[in-house]
């Protein structure tokens, strides 16, 4: 949770700070992206870090719709499991995009692997990683390739940071956090 | 043959294939959430394409920016671009990525490795 200094902190120039909580459709994620891209254009100076930074976000916010649907509409009694979170803040030295969202627990453990997988590569293994699901032409059903994590990975050139936290018998909190540094 | 012409949107690029003069021209951004439908009639019309292809066909592709559901898209599009020689057809492909774009070079050579293909990368400023 901020607090009030941090909030103060992101009223500093050269910072970027967007939150968000709440459902999330595609046409909500084209304006999430717009919003930050205009504030990066403004200030962020290299033209890498930009595109980084609207990749990484891409491919977060179209990873969190694509797996908004995949619930039923079911309210769990403490918390909106069809919402998700999202957050871009700036310090001097890096950009921080942290993302959450609830899956399935059965789902979690398939994440679990998967970014546990991502984050024991180094840049040449991620290549290699990309590559070979680059090219088994294998779609999912929303259009996703399976690159996502690895892409985000790549782009970050940091390790990914993740918790799960399990609500209920059902649901698991997915929280994902990435870092960009600044050049 | 008709000639595939599709205006740009924010998430989808330009396409302009014209298939007289053999030149197939791609531009923009590639970032839908699900690019398969998107890339179908694209991949379709360079199938129709192979069957009387020019002496000599032109691939012009300029992406500023490629999401990762367009990623397997662009790859099935540009294997099938690369085989056109295999029809009687002379096939460049020339990859352009805007100066210090080093994501978008490395893209343009991965896919050239991949397809084992040389790509131009030629730099745009």
């Amino acid at each position: 949770m901020l607090n009030f200094v941090e909030i103060k902190d992101q009223m500093k120039s050269d910072s970027i700070a967007l939150s968000f909580k709440g459902n999330v459709t595609f046409e909500l994620v084209d304006s999430i992206i717009i919003i930050i891209s205009d504030k990066l254009d403004a200030i962020e100076s290299d033209i890498n870090t930009r595109k980084k930074m609207y990749g990484i976000l891409t491919e977060c916010l179209q990873n969190l719709c694509n797996h908004t649907d995949d619930k039923t509409a079911e309210i769990n009694s403490n918390y909106d499991i069809k919402s998700v979170a999202i957050s871009v803040t700036s310090t001097d030295t890096n950009y921080e995009i942290k993302t959450g969202n609830f899956v399935s627990t059965e789902r979690s453990v398939q994440l679990k692997s998967r970014v546990d997988e991502v984050n024991s590569k180094d840049k040449d293994g991620l290549k290699a990683l990309y590559n070979q699901i680059l090219t088994n032409k294998v779609f999912s059903d929303k259009g996703g390739g399976g690159l996502g994590f690895i892409d985000i990975a790549r782009k970050s050139g940091e390790k990914l940071e993740y918790d799960f936290q399990k609500v209920d018998e059902k649901y698991t909190f997915f929280s994902l956090k990435i870092k960009v540094n600044k050049k | 043959m008709e000639n595939l012409v599709i205006e740009p949107k924010n998430k989808t690029p330009k396409i302009n294939f014209d298939s007289a003069n053999g030149l197939m021209e791609i531009m923009g951004i590639s970032c839908a959430e699900n690019s398969v439908d998107f890339y179908k009639p694209v991949i379709e019309w360079i199938e129709t394409y192979k069957k009387e292809p020019q002496a000599a066909t032109m691939v012009e592709i300029n992406y500023k920016y490629f999401n990762t559901s367009s990623a397997k898209c662009i790859l099935d599009m540009l294997e099938r671009f690369v085989n056109l020689k295999n029809h009687g057809t002379n096939v460049t492909i020339n990859w352009y990525y805007e100066t210090d774009d080093e994501e978008m070079f490395d893209a343009g050579s991965n896919f050239s490795e991949i397809l084992e293909m040389p790509f131009n990368l030629i730099k745009v400023e």
